[in-house]
């Protein structure tokens, strides 16, 4: 008998996240507070590239140098295909770029964010299966690990072309020796993967 | 002729124009082309075609032909088919599409599409997976004939202002009983076709803009597991359209098979979707009475 025992779960404070990015003045920004007037919004900056991947390596690279970094979906002017944008606090803009052409990085725009951010998808839906399997679904991508062995056994969902070639390499590994799946693909889908993947492993760490 | 046009999980397939001119086959776990390549039968592109081609022998009508190449997220193979159909289409005037596996890229969407519109038969369209996304992203996904979202993806189709599922509003917190209202407001601003089979728990069936049957029985929990499912389903459907099935029946004879042969294989979570696809040829003999009444009819 399966045990479909469905929850939805939180990330790093959900609510926290809702009241704080989705106001203008972005994360942490109380400038608008109260204000009763017009409301800040220029204290982010958002980071375009041409490439999805080169998304993902800034983030990863602004991360390690200590910045205060977010990935968020583009306003419709700068859509142009399966795309992100680095969402970036303008008052770190020299070290930001600094940080990135010291890696040959370069964005195609650095613009002032606005109004228009989307917010990426941050719940996760976790499903035990017969005492046995652990699935984790982060917006279209899900993960299933066979908590008998540890393996990570399928991965479902998604649309774009690496998600068949990082269930490939991944499926079948042990999930605490599986690579992280953004080191080998660059989609949106590979980026949700990698946060079921991420919270795969936090539910295994905590007993799940 | 049928086309299926997708990407596979390996860096070194070219682009492999042979798959449109002779038929292929499975055999062995492997999808054979025409020009001696063979692919592992896996999750993605390949599970759809080895899907669509044993049903059509089971069907005993021709399979489709494939038009493939490689791509592992970069994107290259999926703008070489992009430009080879561009370029091609005319050429090959095929009687139906299905796109797959694509790199979404509107630029390059577009071109694909302004090429079969401008075929003298347009073609039957049918989109699943990266190819979904940017048709609905490009503002032209009403220009499709069948589109083959989970309930999640209803909800990205849903939400006019998402660019990708990872962005749309409650993607994880829409439930059955906001199919009806989703469906409406995907339809309302042109981004999604009238013909739908949203896959879940029970499965939608829209034709013509309208909720026509829903499919829930037999019921597989494990199969939500199972990477290539959603492919299983699109690779059915494509097959009952190419052998000329009404899109009601072909639709809900597509959610009824793939559901029947979940069951003949009583899979576990941690099953291959492979292993599915190889018992495909039984339960299709087994649930004759299943099939499009028109092909049950031809094929006796």
């Amino acid at each position: 008998m399966t045990q479909n025992s469905s929850q939805t779960s939180l990330l790093h404070g959900f609510a926290q996240k809702l009241r704080g990015l989705f106001s203008p003045g972005g994360k942490g920004s109380d400038m608008d507070s109260g204000s009763g007037g017009k409301r800040g919004c220029n204290d982010r900056g958002l980071l375009v590239f041409d490439h999805t991947g080169e998304v993902i390596r800034a983030e990863r690279l602004l991360r390690k140098a200590g910045l205060d970094v977010e990935v968020k979906g583009p306003p419709p002017e700068l859509r142009t295909g399966c795309d992100m944008v680095v969402v970036f606090e303008l008052v770190s803009q020299a070290r930001v770029l600094d940080v990135l052409e010291r890696e040959g990085l370069a964005p195609s725009q650095v613009v002032s964010a606005h109004d228009v951010l989307l917010e990426p998808v941050s719940l996760f839906q976790i499903k035990h299966l017969d005492d046995r399997w652990l699935m984790v679904r982060a917006a279209n991508m899900k993960i299933t690990l066979d908590a008998a062995d540890g393996r990570i056994v399928n991965i479902s969902g998604g649309g774009c072309p690496d998600v068949p070639w990082v269930a490939h390499r991944l499926c079948g590994l042990r999930l605490d020796e599986a690579p992280d799946p953004l080191t080998m693909g660059q989609t949106l889908c590979c980026y949700s993967l990698q946060k079921a993947f991420e919270e795969l492993r936090r539910q295994v760490a905590c007993g799940a | 002729m049928w086309c299926i046009a997708g990407t596979l999980p390996d860096p070194d397939f070219a682009l492999c124009p042979a798959g449109l001119e002779g038929e292929s086959t499975v055999a062995g776990g492997l999808l054979h082309l025409p020009d001696g390549q063979a692919v592992p039968v896996q999750r993605g592109t390949a599970a759809l075609a080895a899907t669509a081609i044993l049903a059509c022998r089971e069907l005993g009508i021709a399979p489709p032909r494939l038009l493939l190449a490689g791509d592992p997220g970069s994107g290259a193979g999926s703008r070489a088919i992009y430009a080879w159909l561009e370029q091609n289409l005319t050429g090959i005037a095929p009687a139906g599409l299905t796109f797959h596996y694509l790199f979404p890229d509107q630029d390059w969407h577009n071109r694909v599409l302004m090429a079969a519109q401008a075929l003298a038969v347009p073609p039957i369209m049918v989109a699943d997976a990266g190819f979904m996304y940017v048709a609905k992203m490009s503002g032209y996904a009403d220009a499709y004939d069948l589109f083959t979202p989970d309930l999640g993806e209803l909800a990205f189709l849903a939400d006019e202002k998402a660019p990708h599922p990872f962005y749309t509003r409650g993607f994880l917190l829409a439930r059955e009983d906001d199919v009806p209202p989703l469906l409406q407001r995907a339809l309302e601003h042109g981004n999604c076709p009238k013909n739908l089979i949203i896959k879940g728990s029970k499965d939608y069936i829209v034709v013509d803009g309208r909720v026509i049957d829903t499919v829930d029985a037999p019921s597989v929990p494990a199969m939500e597991c199972i990477g290539g499912t959603g492919d299983l389903v699109t690779g059915l459907a494509t097959a009952f359209l190419c052998g000329g099935a009404a899109m009601d029946e072909a639709c809900t004879a597509a959610a009824r098979m793939a559901r029947l042969l979940a069951q003949l294989c009583a899979p576990n979570p941690g099953t291959q979707i492979g292993e599915l696809i190889e018992m495909l040829p039984e339960a299709m003999r087994s649930a004759r009475s299943v099939w499009p009444t028109t092909l049950s009819a031809s094929s006796v």
